[in-house]
């Protein structure tokens, strides 16, 4: 049977159906989940989508980061369930306390969407594991509050126990210190990036590459890895 | 806060409301105590209260025709509703004559496709497979000037609700704006408001932004254009109407709760010009709040699944006023409300101030009994406020009851339908001879190459032609993921159904300065080239939309600009056969006396049966031919060289052939079904120099162009050949492979064609063979300063 995959809608979600289209994609099953229940209906991974949660009131992610779901997730992130969470979702998990750091208006004031090279510093996450040592990707990045922070203490630990997972190259599209666009924790299963990975796994609807316009697909192997992993398991 | 306006709105009608009572002298006494209500009886027994009738924008004999309706005075509630009911903005007073062409000139194969048309909140087209498409694009021009932040914001609000109503999740926007001149200071504020309010609000919406327009003239600076399209998918079964229906049936307020936001704003704002010395009205702009509005979406598409509504309509202008007498009007003709049953935000709003309040994120339903608590189940689990406040009655009158006396008793067709309509006068413009007399072709044209390089630069870093990427990259294009084609590509695409593929392709525009210099041939202009841009993404074009921004229709001659780009445009969608499916009109665009050039935004809708034919607008591959079709004259009169070279507009603009344009689009859908078009992109402001420009950094791909065949051929001159705007002209790439075919599909079609250039995969820049070479960093270079040189730098 495919792994299942969970996606969680909250109110203000807007990339949870693009979510599940990646889980999809991948041959894994999507199982959507509601913010306001107590129930993980037994999925074996935990997508938090991108958007704007409660409208990003008070911070982002920091309103949802309290929904009811999110004690199960809490326990199961614990427990060594892959999570990933996608900007919005990424902003959940540092307010949740699963990712060190915070997430803080980008340094120019503006929203920016572009299509966003990245490095993948870390493939043995969960969500990795699918690309080659130091890998170079291109997705969508879209965010207005996107610029990672942290203590200098903080910092280093993440740098020299490698878990900076993606870092932005060519340019810092927001003003995240050490261009950092995602973290993974110590165990590798909780995994949170600005970019967007599921806007990246269908030719056509991705960015454009050097050989066709919108054929990009990199973010595919985030997923597949997922899926790698809990095939692995299984 | 400081609220003159809405204090003005506010106090005119507590006048109302206190002097019909025994003694407005008590009234600050008994502020803390309720007011005397002016209800039917009260209004009945003072036939001779003075009413503040002109201060609300009715004219004298508006309201003999309002008390001639009633057979007596209005009450202060009626008088709110008539004035915003009968304002400009909700009655069409002035423009509806002329309207009526778009539902009279029309063919059977224009009616084929329209499963709603002019009228509803939105006009709903058949694209195929069980699937229907609903757009429109409106007007938020006076709000955006005021509060540039709130009044765009609240412009994508408007219109997505407009689409919700349909029944349709809406799936995608575009906005067409006009800024002041981008060198005067006040710009930068309008700007920078506008598009943060927009990103702001439809990004927090996820829904993704897939083109428009941006253009600068000082014609707009004391009055800019903020127009908002929106467009939402739907299955057939799933077209839901604004009507009240069923006797006994429940009437439902649901979604933000009512403030003392946007009073008058319709009535007031849109029907008013920006006075200097007025009082300052931004109170009257509302403010919007995309989550609630987010959660709105989703609430209703799953009360729609559930089939938990009967008749929906969304809260916009006038509010409450505007959706129960529109309800009523649809259906049986009857409702009772009890507008204490109203959630406040303010609980010390009085009943004209909740009946004209235009807060945002509000929508009206029509339950059946048996289904109410289903309704309230959904309702709660979006956690989305909502009160039942009355239902639908076969009385044929629409009552109000507000603090248990009745102060609303009409027949809502008299407010919501039959209201004054004027047949304004006319007169042809007594400057517009001169000004067409002016013509461009007597300027100077270069001939040497250094100069006719340096002015293709210029061009491309004018402020109209200038990369836009500064407002579009605070956009979300990529939010549910069916985005097919976006800017910078001349249409947006959006895939509908994801297993068969079947798409829609949208595109809008306008050029104010052609229909400065003749309104009827600008609007069809418009038409042309929203026509053609559909086209060149390979989609067929279906049917239309229009936003008409113009002066004062108080001013004859702005009427008769009105009335010249109406049949122009109505004429030009009978000879496309395209249907007009509805549209929005916006009047009193001007700055003291001087209106706006007249903008008629037009919209076209096309449908494309897999969207991976679609046809970007620039080449990617090496070696391909490069060919121009269509015929290029002597068309300087109005262009885009004409107004940024020599500071000049005068003449007569392009000759539009819609047969030929028509012709053009076959073709390229033939094209487009064989897979011979590597890429296709239109010629428009800025000719034959901006296209190929825009080709080559479409993807950073070069060319290398000749244009002696073309000028021999078209009997032209180097300017006329680099920069006329001559319609119905392409330019498309075609695979070496497929040189015959598509040779043979041109002349098949007998449509004019030429080889004009290869493209270069090694040089990466615009290469015209014997004139000059601008390698892709200048392009890119002049293309993409000239916005962020005003308006701050963004990300690289």
């Amino acid at each position: 049977m495919a792994p299942r995959i969970g996606v969680v809608t909250f109110p203000g979600s807007l990339d949870d159906r693009d979510a599940q289209r990646a889980v999809r994609l991948v041959g894994a099953e999507a199982v959507p989940l509601w913010h306001g229940d107590h129930d993980l209906h037994g999925v074996d991974a935990i997508i938090l989508p991108g958007g704007f949660s409660y409208g990003d009131y008070l911070r982002a992610g920091a309103i949802a980061s309290l929904s009811p779901i999110m004690s199960e997730v809490i326990d199961a992130a614990g427990a060594g369930m892959p999570v990933l969470g996608i900007c919005n979702g990424f902003q959940m998990l540092a307010e949740a306390h699963l990712l060190p750091g915070g997430l803080i208006r980008n340094d120019h004031g503006n929203f920016i969407c572009r299509d966003q090279r990245l490095r993948v510093e870390n493939t043995s996450t969960a969500w990795t594991s699918a690309f080659a040592d130091g890998a170079e990707i291109t997705i969508p990045l879209k965010n207005g509050e996107g610029g990672f922070i942290a203590s200098a203490d903080t910092i280093a630990r993440l740098e020299g126990e490698g878990l900076v997972a993606f870092r932005y190259l060519e340019v810092n599209p927001n003003g995240s210190m050490n261009d950092i666009a995602g973290l993974t924790n110590p165990a590798g299963n909780v995994v949170g990036l600005m970019p967007h990975p599921e806007h990246a796994v269908e030719e056509g609807f991705g960015p454009d590459t050097s050989s066709a316009m919108r054929s990009g697909t990199d973010g595919l192997l985030l997923f597949t890895s997922a899926l790698h992993s809990l095939l692995a398991r299984a | 806060m400081s609220n003159t306006a809405e204090t003005t709105a506010a106090s005119t009608a507590e006048t109302a409301a206190g002097t019909a009572g025994t003694a407005s002298t008590t009234g600050i006494e008994a502020g803390a105590s309720r007011p005397p209500v002016d209800s039917v009886e009260v209004a009945m027994a003072t036939p001779d209260k003075e009413q503040p009738y002109a201060a609300l924008g009715l004219k004298p004999d508006e309201y003999e025709q309002i008390k001639a309706i009633l057979g007596r005075r209005p009450t202060s509630g009626e008088l709110a509703m008539y004035s915003v009911m009968w304002s400009e903005h909700c009655s069409y007073k002035s423009s509806k004559i002329y309207l009526k062409q778009f539902g009279s000139k029309t063919t059977e194969k224009m009616r084929k496709n329209l499963m709603v048309g002019i009228g509803e909140n939105a006009g709903v087209v058949d694209v195929g497979e069980g699937w229907a498409v609903t757009f429109k694009v409106e007007s938020h021009n006076h709000p955006s000037y005021i509060e540039p932040f709130q009044g765009a914001a609240t412009g994508v609000g408007g219109i997505v609700r407009d689409i919700i109503s349909m029944g349709a999740r809406p799936v995608a926007v575009m906005d067409q704006l006009r800024f002041g001149a981008i060198d005067n200071p006040d710009t930068a504020r309008v700007v920078h408001g506008v598009v943060g309010g927009i990103s702001f609000y439809a990004n927090c919406l996820g829904l993704p932004n897939i083109g428009g327009e941006t253009y600068f003239d000082a014609v707009y600076q004391g009055n800019p254009l903020v127009n908002a399209l929106a467009v939402g998918v739907l299955r057939h079964e799933d077209i839901h109407l604004a009507n009240a229906s069923g006797a006994g049936n429940k009437v439902v307020l649901f979604g933000a709760r009512t403030g003392g936001d946007g009073i008058g704003g319709a009535s007031i704002l849109a029907s008013d010009t920006f006075d200097a010395k007025g009082p300052t009205k931004r109170p009257a702009v509302q403010v919007g709040d995309p989550f609630a509005e987010k959660v709105l979406i989703e609430c209703c598409l799953e009360l729609f699944r559930e089939k938990l509504v009967e008749g929906i309509q969304d809260l916009g202008a006038a509010g409450i006023s505007c959706a129960t007498s529109e309800l009523a009007s649809n259906g049986d003709g009857g409702m009772y409300i009890e507008l204490d049953k109203v959630l406040l935000r303010d609980p010390s709003l009085n009943a004209e101030e909740i009946l004209m309040s235009e807060s945002q994120e509000r929508m009206m339903a029509v339950v059946t009994p048996e289904k109410l608590d289903a309704f309230l189940a959904v309702v709660a689990k979006w956690d989305v406020e909502t009160s039942v406040l009355g239902e639908v009655t076969d009385t044929g009158r629409l009552i109000i009851d507000w603090r248990g006396e009745q102060i609303v008793n009409v027949e809502p067709r008299t407010v919501a339908v039959d209201g004054p309509v004027y047949d304004r006068p006319v007169a042809y413009p007594t400057w517009i001879d001169k000004l067409q007399a002016d013509t461009a072709a007597v300027l100077p044209r270069a001939t040497d190459p250094e100069e006719l390089r340096a002015q293709t630069l210029t061009l491309l870093g004018s402020a109209n032609l200038a990369s836009k990427s500064w407002i579009t990259d605070q956009y979300d294009r990529y939010v549910m993921g069916n985005t097919a084609l976006s800017f910078p590509d001349d249409g947006g695409m959006i895939r509908v159904d994801e297993e068969s593929g079947l798409g829609f392709a949208i595109a809008t525009d306008a050029n104010g300065r052609y229909c400065q210099l003749d309104p009827y041939h600008g609007a069809q202009l418009a038409l042309a080239e929203a026509y053609r841009n559909v086209a060149v993404t390979g989609a067929v074009p279906a049917a239309v939309t229009d936003c008409l921004n113009f002066g004062s229709p108080e001013n004859p001659e702005v009427m008769w600009q009105f009335s010249q780009a109406v049949a122009g445009l109505s004429d030009g969608c009978l000879e496309l056969e395209i249907p007009v499916t509805g549209g929005n009109v916006s009047f009193y665009n001007q700055t003291g006396t001087a209106p706006i050039h007249p903008t008629p935004v037009v919209g076209v809708l096309g449908v494309i049966d897999d969207v991976a034919r679609r046809i970007p607008s620039g080449w990617q591959d090496e070696g391909n031919n490069i060919y121009l079709l269509g015929v290029t004259k002597t068309e300087l009169d109005g262009s885009a060289w004409a107004g940024t070279i020599h500071d000049h507009l005068g003449g007569r603009p392009p000759v539009v052939d819609l047969g030929r344009e028509a012709a053009l689009a076959g073709l390229l859908h033939a094209g487009a079904m064989q897979s011979l078009l590597a890429s296709a992109h239109d010629l428009s402001d800025g000719g034959l120099a901006q296209a190929l420009s825009e080709a080559v950094m479409r993807f950073g791909v070069g060319a290398r162009v000749w244009l002696e065949e073309l000028m021999l051929r078209d009997g032209v001159d180097l300017t006329t050949a680099l920069f006329s705007e001559s319609t119905g002209r392409v330019i498309v790439s075609v695979p070496r492979e497929d040189d015959v075919k598509f040779m043979g599909l041109c002349e098949g079609r007998d449509y004019p064609v030429l080889r004009i250039g290869v493209t270069d995969k090694l040089d990466a820049a615009l290469d015209i063979q014997g004139l000059f070479h601008i390698g892709l960093a200048e392009l890119l270079g002049a293309h993409r300063a000239t916005l962020p040189e005003r308006f701050g730098e963004t990300v690289a």
